[in-house]
């Protein structure tokens, strides 16, 4: 009986001496932070996805508050949203391009040359290190859904032709795709950049032709339709620069033979589909 | 008598399917058009000479080396050059190539330049001439051979291993090279072994060619500093590592070359091009390829001259059968599937492989049973097991702290498997993943250092705005 009151008093005891110590620490050891900072945090969205800049949202926060970062740098935030966080903290909400990724292929399946049918592992990533897939032409898009499953906002679906559409409206700029995609196809550039050039063929006439029906065949019309100086070919490829010349028109696009190159103020290969069709969902073939 | 065998640990033995072997080499009749990708090795694509409509002579030098790790390319066939357009490579990718057209009156006889005497003049001529002559690995790597031949200084190479294991399925393109050609495969490692310093030169072949360990042993008498072992049957006994391992019984460190333990490995092929280049003057044209598997009509063995057409060389063994399903270009365990048939037969070709339906049956994959036959079959002791599943999470970094850059994907540990799961895809995947991101690490460390040497004073602010960027870097 004794030793359980002597353990029960021990622990009792050593409870109180570190309770009183933790008190001790608070009070002298205590870092005077901004209370706003939480309150901040609370009305970001939490998604951690880093496309302001910030290793996320806390960090993007603390950002605002020392007034380093306009409210607008958060992409994922809907407009209510930054107006809000711009009101909370009395700056204005500072004006943010609306930057969407814009895959540089428009050959699917019903464009692009099929040579072999593919069997291998169910990724891009997989075909490519496995000579490329089926397509015959190897700078494409695999269609094999890597930026659909790395996207966490949901804005990537694969099309019924093969090709991932990007929801412009649910797109945050956050580049998981870019870096998911083996071939570098996709690029995060300002919605109003609406000139795209949608193939990476280095190929130069019947050779690009060859592979798909939408090859840029480096005829080099678009450039000199363009504004002076606003599209360069480089590497048989159109390059827009939108610093070196301007404005953009579309009238650049109408002469192109394949229409590699075009005009999309909106989401891409909505022309071709006006209803998207969820052909695939996220795989889940392998167990864990 | 199984113990007195030599082998490495681990490893396994896919069924040897070796049903070539007894077919003596023939020789392929030439066709219209041959296809030479620049890209035909390991390193620096080699840089083309020739122009469009220009005659080429057979052995004619049509490409220069684009590097010290790359080697000189040469004209299979006297015809035109008909185009420097880019060719689809049995990678699948589309690569800058010489297209020669065939001049159908020519002699087309083997060519014989001046013979040299390889022991005479330095190691840099020795290495500079086999550079020319165009001479790759032929055991499927394709690296360039004249970059082992250079030993650093300070290394010392104690023993030249000559790998004759062809430890592949299905392929007895260097077994029929060891019974035809015994002479050359050991005058070629007689002449590396002298040239570079080693004591001995030792063939390794698996003992499922004892005949050719005879013709080889028949060839080398006299010389009792040529050995020929056999080996117990596994594999991948033919890769460098483990082919030390088994003969010497010295591991070679994780990340480092044989030359580490003193020894240089090449292939039997290889060396016996060796001969080819000493004692003829010829250069690399032409290689020995076999052609097999269920779906061949007529399995071969052939001379095939580099840039021949895969369609051609099918059509040459009597074409596929009609449930052909699928092409592989090199050995089953670690070929090539190929896209195309339309594409040329390579330097590193070792075999061509028709398979049907039924032999790529894609059985279920099941959950992992940590059963710890893929540990038991991994040849450089990794646990697969543990990669795949951090794979399929996608934890590459997780995967690099477990060495998965020393995998070489072979393969044993996705045939060991009871529950099918694809390791081997999954851990080369996940290699790809590493080494884009260990590019992009060097690229933006050297961005970084770029930009520290361009500020003249690392002021205060200055700092601040790098560290500033590193973090925002994504």
């Amino acid at each position: 009986m004794n030793s359980i009151l002597v353990a029960a008093a021990t622990l009792a005891g050593l409870g109180l001496f570190f309770a009183a110590l933790l008190a001790v620490a608070h009070r002298f050891l205590h870092v005077e932070e901004d209370p706003r900072l939480d309150i901040l945090e609370g009305k970001l969205p939490g998604s951690n996805c880093g496309a302001c800049g910030s290793p996320g949202c806390r960090a993007f926060a603390e950002r605002l508050l020392n007034g380093s970062a306009t409210p607008s740098g958060c992409t994922v935030s809907s407009e209510d949203a930054t107006a809000d966080i711009a009101e909370f903290l009395g700056v204005d909400a500072g004006v943010m391009e609306k930057r969407v990724a814009r895959l540089q292929c428009g050959g699917g399946r019903a464009q692009a040359r099929q040579i072999a049918e593919y069997e291998g592992m169910d990724t891009c990533r997989g075909a490519h290190v496995l000579g490329g897939g089926g397509k015959g032409c190897s700078w494409g898009c695999l269609g094999l859904a890597d930026c659909e499953v790395s996207c966490d906002f949901g804005a990537i679906h694969m099309s019924s032709n093969g090709l991932p559409v990007v929801d412009i409206d649910k797109c945050t700029a956050c580049g998981d795709c870019v870096e998911a995609c083996p071939r570098d196809l996709f690029v995060i550039q300002p919605l109003s950049h609406a000139l795209l050039v949608q193939c990476k063929i280095p190929l130069a006439g019947e050779q690009a032709r060859a592979l798909c029906s939408v090859a840029c065949d480096a005829c080099s019309r678009c450039a000199q339709d363009a504004a002076p100086g606003l599209i360069h070919m480089d590497n048989n490829l159109p390059v827009v620069d939108y610093t070196a010349g301007g404005p953009a028109r579309p009238d650049a696009t109408f002469r192109c033979p394949t229409g590699a190159i075009r005009w999309v103020p909106f989401g891409q290969f909505a022309e071709d589909e006006p209803e998207p069709v969820v052909v695939r969902q996220a795989r889940g073939r392998f167990y864990v | 008598m199984k113990l007195l065998t030599r082998t490495f640990p681990h490893g396994v033995h896919p069924k040897e399917h070796k049903d070539t072997a007894p077919l003596p080499i023939e020789r392929m009749p030439f066709t219209d058009r041959y296809v030479l990708p620049l890209a035909q090795h390991i390193g620096a694509p080699s840089k083309g000479i020739v122009k469009v409509g220009q005659h080429v002579e057979r052995g004619e030098k049509i490409a220069e080396p684009g590097g010290f790790v790359s080697v000189a390319l040469h004209s299979p066939v006297t015809g035109t050059v008909r185009s420097l357009d880019p060719k689809r490579h049995p990678n699948g990718s589309l690569v800058p190539a010489i297209e020669i057209e065939i001049d159908r009156y020519a002699g087309q006889e083997t060519p014989r330049g001046t013979p040299a005497d390889p022991q005479a003049g330095s190691i840099d001529d020795f290495v500079a001439r086999i550079q020319q002559m165009g001479l790759v690995g032929l055991g499927g790597a394709a690296f360039p051979a004249h970059v082992k031949y250079r030993i650093p200084d300070g290394a010392v190479v104690k023993e030249l291993l000559v790998n004759g294991c062809e430890c592949e399925p299905y392929l007895t393109c260097d077994h029929r090279v060891m019974l035809e050609n015994a002479e050359d495969v050991v005058r070629g490692s007689v002449v590396l072994r002298d040239r570079i310093g080693a004591h001995l030169a030792t063939i390794g072949v698996e003992r499922n060619k004892l005949d050719a360990v005879a013709a080889l042993q028949e060839a080398a008498k006299g010389d009792d500093r040529v050995r020929v072992v056999p080996l117990e049957v596994k594999y991948p006994q033919g890769a460098e590592k483990m082919l030390v391992k088994a003969v010497l019984g010295v591991e070679v460190p994780a990340g480092k070359l044989p030359l580490e333990v003193g020894v240089l490995v090449n292939n039997v092929s290889t060396v016996a091009c060796l001969a080819d280049i000493f004692d003829r003057g010829t250069p690399l044209v032409e290689r020995v390829v076999t052609v097999a598997g269920p779906a061949v009509r007529r399995p071969s063995n052939l001379i095939v001259p580099i840039g021949t057409p895969v369609r051609a060389v099918l059509e040459y063994c009597g074409g596929l059968t009609g449930d052909a399903r699928e092409i592989v270009m090199g050995g089953p365990m670690m070929g090539q599937p190929l896209g195309s048939i339309d594409v040329p037969v390579i330097k590193g070709t070792s075999g061509l492989l028709a398979f049907t339906e039924s032999k790529l049956a894609r059985p279920a994959e099941y959950h992992c049973l940590k059963c710890g036959r893929c540990v038991e079959a991994c040849p450089v002791f990794l646990n697969p097991s543990r990669l795949a599943r951090l794979a399929k999470v996608g934890k590459y970094e997780d995967m690099e702290r477990f060495q998965v850059m020393d995998c070489m994907e072979c393969g044993s540990c996705s045939y060991a498997c009871p529950s099918n799961i694809p390791i081997v895809q999954l851990i080369r995947v996940s290699k790809s993943w590493v080494r884009e991101r260990q590019r992009d690490a060097k690229i933006a460390q050297a961005k970084e250092a770029a930009e520290q040497a361009a500020k003249p004073a690392a002021d205060g602010p200055g700092d601040a705005s790098a560290k500033d960027g590193k973090e925002t870097n994504r």
